[in-house]
């Protein structure tokens, strides 16, 4: 069952990781760490072991994950009341964001919590939104209580300030749901009784075809005024804004279609058209609803908001109290305990902090900093609880300035393929109907009326509004599978002009991995190995940290550093327990370095006058970049951003060669006006990126992709989100979201080929309510088809499915 | 009155009746979630006692 290529390392029977750190026997099971055990543990005690029954390995890892004090906010009362959606004395009603939910055993498990907790009363999954809708006894069990039993399990709620504010989405599908259905209904049953009309039926009595008449305009009527609502309003404020969208023109066809069929029925010199009518809202509806259908548990709109806590510790003379972020002000001395984020911008009152900006620059490895530091809002505090002074409110903060920056909040004004299409479809459609007016009224002034609106009915652009949202959602769909996730269907169209493409270094051409180190040279005694770390801890390269993080493990304490002096893209010296040290190149280090292999990068070190060897560090480079870079340069310019320094500028001109635009050193702001920059020189630019660091670069772009190793993790706004081991097959989905152009350019040429026909027999006034009933649908179901076709063969040709 | 007409009639109700049970489905969630009732179905459950309460909501 589970696919073991290494044979000696075994599997976590929770949460099926190989158990490579470290394994733990425990019940004749392997388990990888604590965390997975101890859950096995709580579900085996509380009689819970058919989680394991339903699906192999369902848990959720639980590494380096760390609780202790995290939800200490949940107490304050004006956040529990902002978070629930009901509360009595004995009866609580909460809904939790889940994103860990992913299979059948996660449903058992979150819906068996009354067994596991006294109080918990009843809990429910919605998988699709991954959510859990939880009732408990406030008297028996707190909120903090649940939160952090959830989060033991492997299970921790998403609870952000977003979260208190509650959606509507949920009941805009139900309406399209509703709609759908009332037009449906009406379709069968008016077709139904349109038959005997059809097949020119002669036995039918007068009063009988009469009443039948009748009945189909009362079942028509939900349709217009209920069903058509939407294309109503849309071509409404589209023309408010004197622009013509594509429901323009269907809901001249609508009207048309219903005004002519009531004159005929009320005038009895006809059937009227309207099972064209309920036909059509039936189809229009249906592809509207596949338009709609999107990654509902995916987040595409995240910023820093859904990242920080609702609440941060004050400290008072009489103690601490939970505040909510908002009411923070200037000079308030809060309590950040290990993993609190710090929610403003301030300085720090410890003695010394490590702070964890992973969220925020996408770099994993703690930066420490002293007493008296300014610290940006956003760190993650690792280690002991550390005390900071606000030095600005949240509001004021760097980062929330930042995001604030006005180009974040600016949309690309946007005009999709099929808005451009209906202006010139709209005015042409009209001109013909007015000339054929015109002809009969020369010719024959009874037939003015009928020629007229038979123009406006066959013209009506069903199938061609059809085409797009079919083409781009099976598209979309084979796209998901390959875990690229799309905000929209309309971010495919955004990527068909696409000419540029930016990458972001850390975090997407790299793995946020821990990088490998090997030390060459003579072994390190403990003492040089805490001079090394002392004095590394003071940088933030990328490389120092790497070396930081590789030592703290062997060492027991950091010693202070003296005349501390960092050169840029060279090294570091510093006097550390009164000897010399300087640690960084060889040239730096005055030493020749013999042999440069691309792909790792050496840090030499020498202690007082003695050299000691070099630390090699494998670089994290995701395999097959070089492939995928020489497979993009084909067709596109590329270029590379980074927040650190040139270090790795060798490496990656090894990469991209040295057509590609690096630049170093870059903050988020000038990440932004880079991208603007390239768009004022008419490119369209799609930028890949991980980290909040991006998040400005990722909207300005045409295109932003966020990367991420954990699809259910924090990505920054985005248009799409992309899981990180498939970006090297990034050329093949962009030149399958390109050849979904073709796709739809042949399906509106379908669709005008049956505009075509119906309109030069509508011209001459010769169309039938049968020839309308049977056009309508045809010409809809052949697009359909095709558009359906076409893509999963591009995609099958791509190698796609 | 012709005997057509009132079979009409009884038609039209009958489907009425159907879309009025759609709508009422749609209306009470049932198509908020379309996985995991299908999971949920197959779960052996010990105890029933706090499942009666369920479909409210």
């Amino acid at each position: 069952m589970l696919k073991n290529t290494s044979e000696s390392i075994p599997t976590c029977y929770h949460c099926g990781e190989l158990c490579e750190d470290e394994l733990i026997e425990f019940d004749d099971k392997p388990f990888c760490c604590n965390g997975c055990k101890m859950v096995y543990e709580i579900l085996d005690e509380n009689d819970l072991c058919n989680y394991y029954d339903l699906q192999n390995s369902p848990g959720i890892n639980l590494k380096s994950r760390n609780y202790e004090e995290k939800f200490a906010y949940l107490e304050n009362a004006e956040i529990e009341k902002k978070l629930l959606n009901f509360s009595s004395d004995n009866l609580n009603k909460i809904v939790f964001t889940i994103p860990s939910i992913h299979c059948s055993s996660c449903i058992w498990l979150l819906e068996h919590l009354d067994r596991l907790r006294e109080g918990v009363l009843n809990s429910r999954v919605n998988f699709v939104r991954k959510e859990v809708a939880l009732d408990y006894d406030p008297a028996q069990i707190s909120l903090k209580a649940i939160v952090e039993l959830l989060a033991t399990v492997g299970y921790e709620p998403e609870i952000n300030l977003q979260n208190a504010s509650k959606t509507k989405s949920k009941k805009e599908n139900r309406t399209l749901y509703l709609q759908i259905g009332v037009a449906g209904f009406a379709f069968g049953n008016i077709m139904m009784l349109s038959f005997p009309e059809y097949f020119g039926f002669e036995g039918l009595d007068d009063t009988v075809r009469t009443f039948i008449t009748y009945i189909n305009i009362l079942l028509s009527l939900p349709v217009v005024f209920y069903s058509a609502n939407g294309y109503f309003i849309s071509a409404y404020k589209g023309l408010q804004q004197k622009y013509i969208n594509i429901d323009v023109p269907i809901t001249i066809g609508i009207i048309a279609l219903f005004l002519r069929s009531l004159y005929e029925i009320l005038s009895q010199s006809g059937p009227g058209y309207l099972d064209s009518l309920a036909g059509l809202l039936f189809f229009l509806l249906i592809g509207k609803w596949f338009q709609s259908r999107t990654y509902e548990s995916l987040s595409f709109e995240r910023d820093y908001k859904s990242y920080f806590p609702l609440a941060v510790a004050r400290v008072l003379e009489s103690g601490n109290e939970m505040v909510q972020i908002t009411e923070l002000k200037e000079g308030d001395v809060i309590e950040v305990r290990n993993q609190e984020i710090i929610p403003g911008d301030a300085e720090l009152m410890s003695a010394s902090a490590s702070i964890d900006y992973s969220f925020v620059t996408g770099e994993a490895q703690a930066i420490q900093k002293k007493q008296g530091d300014y610290i940006y809002a956003g760190g993650r505090q690792v280690g002991s609880a550390i005390r900071l002074q606000i030095k600005k409110a949240v509001s004021q903060s760097y980062l929330t300035q930042l995001w604030n920056n006005e180009a974040f909040g600016e949309e690309n004004a946007y005009d999709s393929l099929i808005d451009k299409i209906s202006k010139y479809f709209t005015i042409v459609v009209l001109l013909i109907a007015l000339i054929s007016a015109g002809y009969w009224y020369v010719v024959d002034s009874s037939h003015i009326l009928n020629a007229f609106t038979a123009v406006l009915i066959v013209a009506c652009p069903c199938a061609l509004s059809l085409a797009t949202p079919f083409t781009l959602g099976s598209a979309m769909t084979i796209l998901g599978r390959h875990k690229l996730y799309l905000k929209h269907m309309n971010v495919l169209e955004k990527l068909w002009t696409i000419n540029s493409i930016v990458f972001d270094k850390t975090g997407t051409l790299t793995k946020n991995e821990e990088a490998k180190i090997e030390f060459a040279g003579n072994d390190l005694s403990l003492i040089d190995k805490t001079l090394i770390a002392s004095l590394v801890a003071h940088s933030t390269h990328p490389l120092s940290r790497a070396i930081s993080n590789h030592l703290t493990a062997s060492i027991e304490k950091l010693n202070n550093v003296l005349n501390f002096n960092e050169q840029e893209g060279k090294g570091l010296s510093g006097m550390v327990d009164d000897v010399s040290i300087k640690i960084g190149s060889a040239h730096f280090l005055g030493i020749d370095d013999t042999n440069q292999d691309i792909g790792s990068s050496k840090v030499y070190v020498k202690i007082g006058n003695d050299f000691k060897g070099y630390f090699s560090i494998q670089s994290s480079y995701r395999k097959g970049l070089k492939g995928l870079i020489a497979r993009l340069q084909k067709t596109f310019s590329l270029s590379v951003l980074s927040g650190d320094n040139a270090s790795e500028l060798d490496n990656l001109t090894s990469f991209f060669g040295s057509q590609t635009d690096f630049v170093f050193n870059q903050k988020p702001e000038q990440k932004l006006a880079y991208i603007s920059d390239l768009q004022s020189k008419e490119s369209q630019v799609l930028m890949l990126g991980d980290g909040l660091n991006d998040a400005g670069a990722l909207k300005r772009a045409d295109v932003g992709i966020a990367v991420a190793e954990d699809v259910t993790a924090f990505t920054p706004a985005c248009d799409a989100i992309l899981y990180g081991k498939n970006l090297t097959s990034l050329d093949k989905y962009l030149r399958f979201a390109k050849q979904t152009k073709t796709v739809i350019l042949i399906s509106f040429g379908i669709s005008f080929l049956y505009n075509f026909v119906g309109l030069s027999l509508a011209v001459s006034g010769q169309i039938t309510p049968l020839f309308a009933a049977i056009l309508m649908p045809l010409s809809s179901i052949t697009v359909v088809a095709f558009a359906t076709f076409a893509v999963r063969f591009m995609a099958y040709r791509l190698k796609l499915v | 009155m012709n005997v057509i007409i009132v079979l009409i009639i009884i038609s039209v109700l009958v489907a009425g009746g159907f879309l009025a049970a759609f709508l009422w489905a749609v209306r009470s969630g049932q198509y908020d979630d379309t996985y995991s009732p299908s999971v949920r179905m197959l779960f052996e459950d010990k105890k029933a006692k706090s499942d009666k309460s369920n479909s409210k909501d």
